[in-house]
């Protein structure tokens, strides 16, 4: 393929980025206890959760960032950051779609996200996140009727605190890594999902994940239960307005699964990759686990990674339960000067579990990506079951693409199966469809496309499209 | 006193008559073992490896070469070759056969040629193992006083191989060596090199041996490393080689032997058609450890590398594989595979494997598997379906799984001998008496 070709892909621009103005409620920017007990105290929150924050803090300040990702980028100044921001003040927040800031409403539309159509015509209930509250949610009553619990995780903790204080942290402790100690401390929204026992969540969840005020990190909660033999599918989308100072997202995602339960948690991830110089980007460093708690089990992650300046992400699965199932599927695309991180971890336990890795990843221009997996297989978990795939392709000889897969098996009876290629888009390849009358950007997009196939078809519908327009964006301005 | 501090004092109590430029490269080596001290499970490249036993012993230094003769003799290779012996890191000249090399080829012991004040060891010796590389390194430069200058002249293709056999004796205080192997291959140039590293049975001393080896344009140097030290034995190596152009490294790394080994692997192909073939077999009982960690960098364009590594663990055994190919920036039109299988005999058995890839040119082939499991079910199956009986069939099974390494092995002495040790070291509920024996008896003249 020409270089020109590849050099203008390489320059695509961001088609997302523009800023709403909105009055905001925020603190000043730094980070000590009297921050974490404003947070507790505007989201009115119990005193156990505020002492649990507590908690997470002290700890963070022990914790050192990590190092060992083969990433690049400046130290972050953790007092630089405005722990909290609201679109409006508490007392006259929004009781119903019509209520909501019309700025906000416009600031969906351009991103191509008709918030009450989209939700009635594809069946998806919203739970829309702008910056830190949650503004509205909406088929709250036919999940009510079902049963399931579907609400920001603050009123969450104020609803349903039994429920949140059994579960919020058993997945991902406080003390887990530096990001997650510093997400529970000052983590102001996010999601939280509960279904009951024996119930099929009616509607696949939604939740529109936007960062908009000026340096402020987002630090979202997610905790999604399943109860035995219950299923359901999140999906998490975002995109964000172009900005020029780092904004960093230290998100925590937990999903409990008991006994014959299913999770499959979808993400498409589109945030601000910085410009040219890779300047002005998301740092999104993410802490997401799933817990095969229950027998029969399973945890599917499935994303498509193609935003932020840097990418530090391992969704993983714990497979506790006999017979559990964990899934990873992932496309990571990553162009210009954006850094990738990314991969997972299957820790089994329980015996006879399964898990599948299907990593796909695209690196173009100067950007850096990196798969980091670790498969373990414990001494109890007997005829364990793990299959990894992982594939790099490079466009342009400025890029690099990296595997770092490891495996720690203590048991004889586990199979373990690693396999990784990394290649460029073949010109016998090309040569064949441009043979066949297809251009160079369409058939560079077929092979791109059906290089990911094998992740999009795990994709729910919606999905699955959005992921496709996604990467033909990417390659567009490729054309011969 | 620290660990380090311990090991360094005997360094000064035991030189004192070095050259200047010996005694310099001793300073640096000691200072920077001592700032770097012992590794540790936090450091990434020991994360599976916990090196306390070495650094928690007390080893002297051994001062005389003695070996019993007819035991090296049961323990020798049985081949042709042109031998150098270091007992405990002493060179013998009794056991060593240096008298017959041909024109072109040097071979003497380090100690000499640091006597000597040598120039061109001091040029080409620490060129690619610098005392960064690890704190072992590090602390091999600071002690290193005996080993193998191996030296072959443009043109030059070594009749017989060249033969470096490392002992390890047993009783008494434990020792601790150092030794220093520099192979300088010139120009279309061809050896066959053999490190063996065998001992007395009781033996449990701590060898830390530096191999360098330069491949000048289209050279080809074969490097066999075979461990059978005793199951006491410590054992941490690093082998560091430079490719020129259209050269071509073969290595055969087999370990059977020590309690603890870890191997260092690292291959430079510096120039366009250099090619590195990495063979691989390990096979590990009882407590043993082994750690292989390999390293192709492909900092030239159509460079090739090959790696297949095969490990078989039974009892407690714990291996660890961390393979990592890096292809530098523009460095195009690569090739190179991985691969690294394991079969795990039993169910405490452990092993940790890394295939890493790091690229940063486009136009490359590279790919890396990593597998893991049992013998194959169906396979049991099919030879019991034809009479072999259930035990028999799982050790002619794994026999095949270590077969295929072995297969590359030119060198018959070497590929029976461990054919032999991997079959008579298989498990005993494989039955495989039988089977050794009729071996042996078909190997009998």
């Amino acid at each position: 393929m020409a270089s020109e070709e590849m050099e203008q892909l390489v320059r695509r621009e961001y088609k997302q980025g523009f800023v709403t103005d909105i009055e905001s409620d925020t603190v000043p920017p730094g980070l000590d206890e009297s921050v974490i007990a404003f947070i507790s105290q505007k989201k009115e929150e119990p005193q156990w959760m505020l002492e649990w924050r507590l908690e997470a803090y002290r700890r963070w300040l022990e914790m050192t960032p990590p190092s060992w990702a083969h990433l690049e980028y400046p130290p972050i100044d953790y007092q630089a950051i405005s722990y909290y921001s609201a679109p409006k003040k508490p007392e006259d927040r929004p009781q119903s779609l019509d209520e909501v800031d019309p700025k906000l409403l416009e600031t969906y539309e351009k991103l191509g996200i008709p918030l009450h159509e989209r939700a009635a015509l594809a069946g998806v209930a919203v739970d829309a996140v702008f910056d830190s509250v949650s503004v509205t949610t909406t088929f709250k009553e036919k999940l009510h009727e079902a049963g399931v619990i579907f609400c920001s995780i603050s009123e969450a903790i104020r609803e349903y605190p039994e429920l949140v204080r059994q579960y919020l942290g058993t997945v991902v402790p406080q003390s887990d890594n530096y990001f997650a100690a510093l997400n529970s401390a000052v983590f102001t929204d996010g999601s939280f999902v509960y279904v009951p026992e024996g119930v099929t969540c009616p509607m696949e969840l939604s939740t529109y994940f936007r960062i908009n005020a000026a340096n402020t990190g987002q630090f979202e909660r997610t905790l999604i239960v399943c109860d035995k033999k219950a299923q359901v599918s999140y999906l998490e989308g975002c995109t964000a307005p172009q900005r020029d100072e780092n904004q960093l997202h230290a998100a925590v995602v937990e999903l409990v699964a008991l006994e014959d339960a299913y999770i499959k948690y979808s993400t498409v991830q589109n945030w601000y990759p910085g410009d040219e110089d890779g300047k002005g980007g998301i740092y999104n460093f993410v802490t997401k686990r799933g817990d095969c708690r229950g027998d029969r089990s399973r945890i599917s992650w499935t994303q498509v990674e193609t935003g932020s300046a840097i990418t530090w992400k391992y969704p993983s699965c714990l497979l506790r339960g006999k017979e559990s199932i964990g899934e990873f599927y992932s496309v990571a695309v990553t162009n210009g000067r954006q850094q990738a991180d990314t991969g997972t971890k299957m820790i089994h336990i329980g015996e006879n579990t399964r898990s599948t890795i299907v990593a796909k990843g695209i690196a173009a221009g100067r950007s850096d990506q990196a798969y980091r997996g670790l498969v373990k297989i414990g001494p109890r978990a007997k005829g364990a079951r793990n299959y990894t795939q992982c594939d790099s392709l490079l466009i342009g000889d400025q890029c690099g693409a990296h595997t770092f897969p490891y495996q720690e098996i203590g048991n004889s009876s586990a199979t373990v199966e690693h396999e990784a290629t990394t290649s460029k888009i073949a010109d016998d390849q090309l040569f064949y469809c441009r043979a066949r009358g297809i251009d160079e950007e369409d058939a560079v997009s077929m092979i791109v496309n059906g290089f990911c196939k094998d992740v999009f078809q795990e994709l729910p519908m919606e999905f699955a499209v959005e992921a496709e327009a996604l990467l033909n964006v990417t390659l567009e301005g490729s054309v011969g | 006193m620290s660990a380090p501090e311990r090991f360094l004092e005997r360094l000064t109590a035991r030189r004192a008559e070095d050259p200047s430029w010996v005694a310099a490269r001793r300073q640096a080596g000691a200072a920077r073992f001592e700032a770097l001290g012992f590794p540790t499970r936090r450091d990434e490249e020991w994360k599976y490896t916990d090196v306390r036993r070495i650094a928690e012993g007390d080893f002297a230094l051994a001062t005389d070469p003695g070996y019993d003769a007819s035991r090296f003799e049961a323990q020798r290779l049985d081949l042709d070759a042109h031998r150098l012996v270091l007992v405990d890191g002493v060179f013998s000249a009794e056991l060593s056969t240096l008298g017959q090399l041909p024109a072109g080829v040097s071979v003497e012991p380090l100690s000499q040629a640091l006597t000597r004040n040598h120039e061109a060891v001091g040029g080409a010796l620490g060129r690619l193992a610098g005392v960064d590389f690890s704190p072992f390194t590090a602390l091999n430069t600071a002690f290193a006083e005996e080993g193998a200058i191996i030296r072959l002249a443009p043109g030059t293709v070594v009749d017989k191989p060249i033969y470096v056999a490392l002992l390890s004796r047993a009783g008494g205080q434990p020792v601790m060596s150092h030794p220093r192997i520099l192979i300088e291959a010139g120009g279309r140039s061809e050896a066959t090199v053999i490190e063996h590293y065998a001992g007395e049975p009781e033996a449990a001393n701590f060898t830390n041996v530096v191999t360098e080896v330069l491949l000048d344009r289209g050279a080809i140097v074969n490097h066999y490393k075979l461990q059978e030290a005793s199951l006491g034995d410590l054992h941490v190596a690093s082998i560091h080689v430079d490719q020129g152009r259209d050269s071509r490294f073969n290595s055969f790394n087999l370990s059977l032997g020590g309690a603890l080994v870890r191997n260092d692997l690292v291959t430079d192909l510096n120039a366009e058609g250099a090619e590195a073939a990495y063979n691989g077999l390990f096979f590990v009982q009882g407590r043993q450890h082994v750690d292989n960690h390999t390293l192709v960098n492909h900092n030239a364009p159509r460079t090739f590398s090959n790696e297949n590594y095969k490990g078989v663990l039974d009892d407690r055994a714990h291996g660890v594989f961390n393979g990592k190919v890096f292809v530098k920036k523009d460095a195009q039109q690569i090739e190179a595979y991985q691969n690294n299988a394991n079969l795990l005999l039993s169910d405490r058995a452990e092993i940790d494997t890394k295939p890493e890839l790091v690229i940063y040119a486009d136009d490359v082939k590279c790919s890396h598997g990593a597998t893991t499991g049992q013998l194959d079910e169906e396979a049991v199956y099919a030879l019991r379906a034809r009479g072999i009986d259930e035990a028999m069939a799982r050790a002619l099974l794994t026999l095949a799984f270590a077969g295929e390494v072995m297969e590359q092995v030119k060198l018959s002495a070497i590929a029976e001998r461990v054919e032999r040790a991997v079959a008579g070291r298989l498990p005993e509920r494989f039955n495989l008496s039988d089977l050794v024996e009729t071996a042996e008896a078909v190997q009998e003249p």
